[in-house]
């Protein structure tokens, strides 16, 4: 623990609420909005969700293609880098599990990484996006998702600080080694557990 | 904490001699982090104001959110000479090296990125290479006020303007912006949410290019 902050109470331990990971706090009603990039305005005629690379068939689905599988819903909190966190949340989409399986992932694989409509980037461990643990989603809270946040579709990694969540999906390639994504090679940790506060390269 | 003074009504700039060396580049930010005894902490990132320099100091620009944990406690308790932890400098993104054209655009806390952008400019003798237009409601909510004015700088008024202003208060518009841009420059847009957003379509639709808009957004929705 790192010495005190002269005058520094803070909020107290004991009222904390256990969901937040160390160093977050909650957002309550309020989602801020963090972006690098300019709010892209996708068309849904054109949109697509791709999964390539180390696997048996490339595959790629549209708007009403990706709505055709099986639904799945994430009920649970969200923990952004910049310390906000928002606590029982809900996003219903698809589970990567299923797009995966899709796709036939080869036994040689083991990262992904997310690429954006925009250019947007971000890399994750296989095992971080399977096993019931991430979804591609379209609405949060029963409302399709806003632009802002991500719409129409973004990634939901929600056991993982939320720059991995990308915004405005356009896919995963399937790697068989870490690719670093766009945060990762601006100084951000290239897996990014709240838990074990791996905000920064070097945490 | 080796210096603390007012900008705004509700932002002050803190001076800090770091305690190892470091030399940030215009556009980093550093964590700051507070802890309190039981352990429990708290820390918020905020954008370096001061240009790179060899002084091992940085300068904090921080404006006080209402219920903000830790901007309330700069505000209210940090004394000069208090230690404080930091971490950084930060980010590779939202940067400017010094050495090609850039056009700032800012808004309120927004503009103190784009400050150690500006700073660095002159203090390099090359402020041909930035412009920078900065929004605020009225004179007394700009930052910087002695130092920020100047040929390259647009202070753009939104709610009450300074009297001999011979702009109108109003928002930003692209008329504002239309003689910002250069020829193979980066903008950089920098401010709430809601403005980064207006900013960046008022440039898009001048013909900057969108690959070439670099947008760092603050605070929370609006």
């Amino acid at each position: 623990m790192a010495k005190p902050t002269r005058g520094f109470l803070g909020r107290g331990k004991a009222a904390r609420d256990p969901r937040l990971p160390p160093g977050q706090y909650d957002a309550g009603d309020q989602w801020p909005v963090l972006t690098a990039e300019v709010t892209p305005h996708p068309d849904l005629a054109s949109w697509s969700f791709s999964v390539e690379g180390l696997v048996a068939r490339p595959t790629t689905w549209t708007w009403e293609e990706i709505h055709a599988l099986p639904a799945s819903v994430y009920s649970g909190d969200i923990h952004c880098v910049t310390t906000w966190s928002k606590l029982g949340v809900t996003f219903s989409g698809v589970s990567v599990d299923t797009l995966l399986d899709a796709a036939g992932v080869e036994e040689t694989a083991s990262y992904v990484l997310a690429f954006s409509h925009t250019g947007y980037t971000t890399n994750l461990p296989l095992a971080d996006v399977t096993g019931g643990r991430a979804w591609v989603v379209w609405e949060y809270d029963s409302a399709p998702l806003a632009i802002e946040h991500g719409g129409p579709a973004r990634l939901l990694v929600p056991h993982l600080y939320f720059w991995k969540s990308a915004k405005w999906v356009a896919g995963l390639r399937v790697l068989d080694h870490d690719e670093p994504g766009f945060w990762e090679r601006n100084g951000y940790h290239d897996r990014g557990d709240p838990w074990l506060e791996q905000r920064y390269q070097g945490d | 904490m080796t210096d603390i003074r007012p900008e705004t009504p509700h932002a002050k700039t803190f001076r800090m001699a770091l305690s190892s060396p470091a030399r940030h580049l215009a556009g980093q930010h550093y964590v700051v982090r507070l802890t309190a005894p039981d352990g429990y902490t708290a820390q918020r990132s905020y954008s370096v104001a001061s240009a790179p320099d060899d002084s091992n100091d940085i300068e904090l620009s921080v404006e006080k959110l209402a219920g903000g944990e830790v901007s309330g406690f700069l505000h209210d308790e940090v004394l000069v000479g208090d230690e404080l932890e930091v971490r950084g400098p930060i980010g590779r993104w939202f940067i400017w090296e010094g050495q090609t054209p850039a056009v700032l655009v800012g808004a309120g806390s927004g503009v103190v990125p784009l400050m150690a952008m500006l700073r660095l400019a002159r203090q390099s003798g090359h402020s041909e290479l930035v412009r920078l237009a900065v929004s605020v409601r009225s004179q007394e909510d700009l930052y910087y006020a002695d130092e920020l004015p100047g040929p390259e700088t647009t202070v753009i008024y939104t709610r009450r303007t300074p009297p001999s202003n011979s702009r109108p208060a109003g928002r930003l518009t692209q008329r504002d912006l239309s003689p910002m841009l250069m020829p193979d420059a980066t903008a950089f847009v920098c401010g709430t949410p809601g403005f980064a957003d207006s900013a960046s379509e008022l440039l898009v639709g001048l013909g900057q290019p969108v690959e070439r808009i670099r947008v760092e957004r603050f605070g929370p929705t609006s």
